[in-house]
C-alpha cells in the first residue's frame, strides 16, 4: 500500500466544514487557539465571518456552544481531543448531552499518533468519555472520504454528535463507487471467516494491513471498518461473531470504554465469543513518531497480525 | 407594566418559592428568595416574551446561571403563566417536570439547562454572540451567584463576553455574601467584584441595595445605552430576604421546613404583601 493516495482527516475536517458552508448558512465553527493544527483555519480564511477563536477557555468554548445551539443555530466546536473531550467532559454532559442540544463536537489529535507532544496531548479516553452521554453519536472516521461523509452526517443529524478526527495522514481507503456513510452502520472491507477483525479510525488501514499479513499465514480475516461507535452497528458484530467466531476489535485508543468494550457488550449479552481487545493497554504514551509509537504500542498493521496469529491459535 | 408594582409581585415570587418548597420539602430557599426582586424585574418589565409561545426565536433570553434557584425561577413562570400554580407544586416530584435545577427540556420558558455552576453564564453569553453574528435584536440576561463566581469559568466567559463587546448581555450578580460552607471571605473572597468585572470590559452597575426594584429596572435602562461593552449589575442582596429567620443565615441555603416554620414563613410573606 506504499504508493496509496494519504491525507490527515483534520485536513478532511477543514475541508469538510468549508465545503459544507457552501450549502447551510446557518452553522459557525468554533476553536479554541488551535485552528492551525485542527485545521479548521481553512475554513476561516474562507469564511472568516462565521468563525470564532474562543482562545485558550474551552470550558466557556463548550457551554457557549451549548447556548448557540439553543438560538437554533449549529455550532462545530473544535480542538484538540484531550481538551475538547477530556477537560470539559462535564461542560459537555451538562450543559450539551442533558439539554440534548445540537452541537457538533470535532476533535483532533486523537491517540499516540498525536506523536511528538507525547502523553499529555495523546487523548486515548476520549471515545469512552463521550459513549457514556446518553444520547451522543460518536464516529471516528476511517479516511478523507468517510471523515467529510461524516461531517456532512453529523451536519444533518439533529442531536450532539462527537467526531474524532486525525492527525497523522491515512490510506484513502473508501474510494469505492457503492460507498456510503450512515450514522450507525459499519462495513465489511474484506471478506473472510477465520476471525473478525473490528477497526475504526487510523486503525481501519492498519487492519487492511493486518489481514494481508494473515493471509500470508493461511488465516482469512474479515476486516470491518465501524466508523460509528454509538451506535454501534450491532447486526454486523452479530452476523461477523457467527460466521467467524472470533473477534479482534482495533482502536487507537483505550481498550477500556471504547470500540472494544462496545463489541463485548452485544457479543456477551447476545452471542458470547471469545474478543481480543487490541488497543492502549491501560496505560499513557510517549514522545515520538506516530508511526513509530503505533509500531511500539502494538497497533501496527503487522504487530496486529502478530497478536492475532497468537491469539488464534 | 408599572414599576410601582413591582415589589407587590416581587413578594409573590417569595410566596410561591415558600409554598413550592414546603410542597417538594428540600431545596434552596436562601438563594432563591435573594433573587425574587431581580426576576421580578426581569419578566415584568424588562424582557421581551411570550408565555403564551415559550420558543419565539425573537424572544429576549434569561439564563438561571445559579440554577439552585429555581424555586424563584418556577415561580416567576408559573406567576407569567408558563404553567400552573399547581404545576408549581410538584417541585421535585419524581416523574415531575420541574426538576431540582432547571431543565429546558421540559419545563417551559426555562432557556437553558443549568445547575453546574459557572455553565449558565457562559451558554448566556453564546446565546448573546449568536444574536450578534446572525443579526438577531434580542437581548439575553444571566444571573450568577457570588459563590458561583469563584467558577474560573465565569471568568473564561466574562473575557469572551468583554472581548467581543457582547453589549446585548447583562449578567447579574446576586451578591449576598454567603456560600455553603460560609462567608464569601470566609471561604474564598471573589472582592473586588466591580473592579475584576471592569478589568474584563464590563460596564458595572453597583445596587447597594439589590431588592431595591425601581434602582434594578433603572440599572436595566441603563444597560439598553451601554454601546460595546456588556453589563454586569451587581445586587447587594440578603439571603433568605423577607423571611425572617431565614434572612442572612448561612444555615438556610438549602433546606427543608418544618410546618411551623412554613407557616410563620407565609405569615410574614402575606404580611408583606398587603402593606
Amino acid at each position: 500500500m506504499a504508493d496509496v493516495k494519504k491525507i490527515a482527516t483534520r485536513v478532511s475536517l477543514g475541508e469538510g466544514l468549508t465545503a459544507l458552508a457552501a450549502e447551510h448558512d446557518d452553522f459557525i465553527v468554533m476553536d479554541a487557539d488551535v485552528a492551525m493544527a485542527t485545521m479548521t483555519n481553512t475554513f476561516r480564511q474562507k469564511y472568516p465571518e462565521r468563525f470564532v477563536d474562543c482562545g485558550i477557555a474551552e470550558a466557556n468554548m463548550m457551554s457557549m456552544a451549548a447556548g448557540i445551539a439553543t438560538t437554533g443555530r449549529v455550532p462545530f466546536v473544535c480542538s484538540f481531543a484531550m481538551f475538547v473531550v477530556g477537560r470539559v467532559f462535564e461542560q459537555i454532559r451538562n450543559s450539551i448531552g442533558y439539554p440534548h442540544l445540537n452541537v457538533k463536537i470535532c476533535s483532533t489529535h486523537g491517540g499516540i499518533s498525536a506523536g511528538e507532544d507525547g502523553a499529555t496531548h495523546q487523548c486515548n479516553e476520549d471515545l469512552t468519555l463521550m459513549r457514556t452521554i446518553p444520547g451522543m453519536t460518536v464516529i471516528c472516521p476511517s479516511d478523507d472520504i468517510e471523515a467529510r461523509a461524516a461531517l456532512k452526517a453529523a451536519y444533518e443529524h439533529v442531536g450532539p454528535v462527537y467526531l474524532r478526527f486525525g492527525r497523522q495522514p491515512v490510506a484513502v481507503i473508501n474510494d469505492t463507487e457503492d460507498y456510503s456513510f450512515t450514522i450507525g452502520k459499519g462495513r465489511v472491507l474484506r471478506e473472510g471467516t477465520d476471525v473478525a477483525l473490528i477497526a475504526c479510525g487510523i486503525m481501519v488501514q492498519e487492519a487492511l494491513v493486518c489481514a494481508e499479513f494473515l493471509a500470508e499465514e493461511g488465516i482469512q480475516a474479515r476486516v470491518i471498518n465501524m466508523p460509528t461507535i454509538k451506535p454501534l452497528d450491532e447486526s454486523l458484530v452479530l452476523k461477523a461473531a457467527e460466521d467467524c467466531k472470533k473477534v479482534v476489535t482495533i482502536e487507537e485508543h483505550s481498550v477500556l470504554g471504547a470500540l472494544g468494550s462496545a463489541v463485548c457488550e452485544v457479543l456477551s449479552e447476545k452471542r458470547p465469543t471469545p474478543v481480543k481487545r487490541i488497543g492502549m493497554q491501560d496505560c499513557y504514551g510517549e514522545s515520538g513518531p506516530a508511526l513509530g509509537l503505533l509500531d511500539k504500542y502494538g497497533l501496527s498493521g503487522k504487530r496486529i497480525a502478530e497478536t492475532v496469529k497468537n491469539w488464534i491459535r | 407594566m408599572q414599576t410601582s408594582n413591582l415589589p407587590k409581585i416581587a413578594n409573590e415570587i417569595r410566596l410561591n418559592i415558600i409554598e413550592a418548597l414546603h410542597a417538594s420539602g428540600s431545596g434552596h430557599p436562601g438563594g432563591s428568595l435573594s433573587t425574587a426582586d431581580i426576576l421580578a424585574c426581569l419578566y415584568y418589565k424588562e424582557m421581551n416574551i411570550d408565555p403564551s409561545n415559550p420558543d419565539w426565536p425573537a424572544r429576549d433570553r434569561f439564563v438561571l446561571s445559579k440554577g439552585h434557584a429555581a424555586p424563584a425561577l418556577y415561580s416567576v413562570l408559573s406567576m407569567k403563566g408558563y404553567f400552573s400554580h399547581e404545576d408549581l407544586l410538584t417541585l421535585r416530584k419524581m416523574g415531575g417536570f420541574l426538576q431540582g435545577h432547571p431543565d429546558m427540556k421540559h419545563t417551559p420558558g426555562v432557556d437553558m439547562s443549568t445547575g453546574s455552576l459557572g455553565q449558565g453564564v457562559s451558554a448566556a453569553t453564546g446565546m448573546a454572540l449568536s444574536a450578534k453574528l446572525f443579526g438577531d435584536d434580542f437581548r439575553v440576561y444571566t444571573l450568577l451567584g457570588d459563590g458561583e463566581i469563584q467558577e474560573g469559568q465565569v471568568w473564561e466567559a466574562a473575557m469572551f463576553a468583554g472581548s467581543h463587546k457582547l453589549d446585548n448581555l447583562v449578567v447579574f450578580v446576586d451578591n449576598n455574601n454567603l456560600q455553603i460552607d460560609g462567608t464569601l471571605e470566609e471561604v474564598n473572597s471573589p472582592y473586588p467584584l466591580d473592579d475584576k468585572f471592569r478589568a474584563f470590559n464590563f460596564h458595572v452597575i453597583v445596587l447597594e441595595d439589590g431588592h431595591d426594584t425601581a434602582a434594578i429596572c433603572a440599572a436595566l435602562d441603563e444597560a439598553r445605552t451601554v454601546k460595546s461593552k456588556p453589563t454586569c449589575i451587581i445586587c447587594k442582596t440578603i439571603k433568605g430576604k423577607g423571611v425572617s429567620f431565614m434572612e442572612n443565615q448561612v444555615g438556610w441555603h438549602g433546606k427543608g421546613m418544618t410546618e411551623e416554620q412554613y407557616l410563620q414563613a407565609k405569615e410574614e410573606l402575606e404580611k408583606a404583601g398587603e402593606a
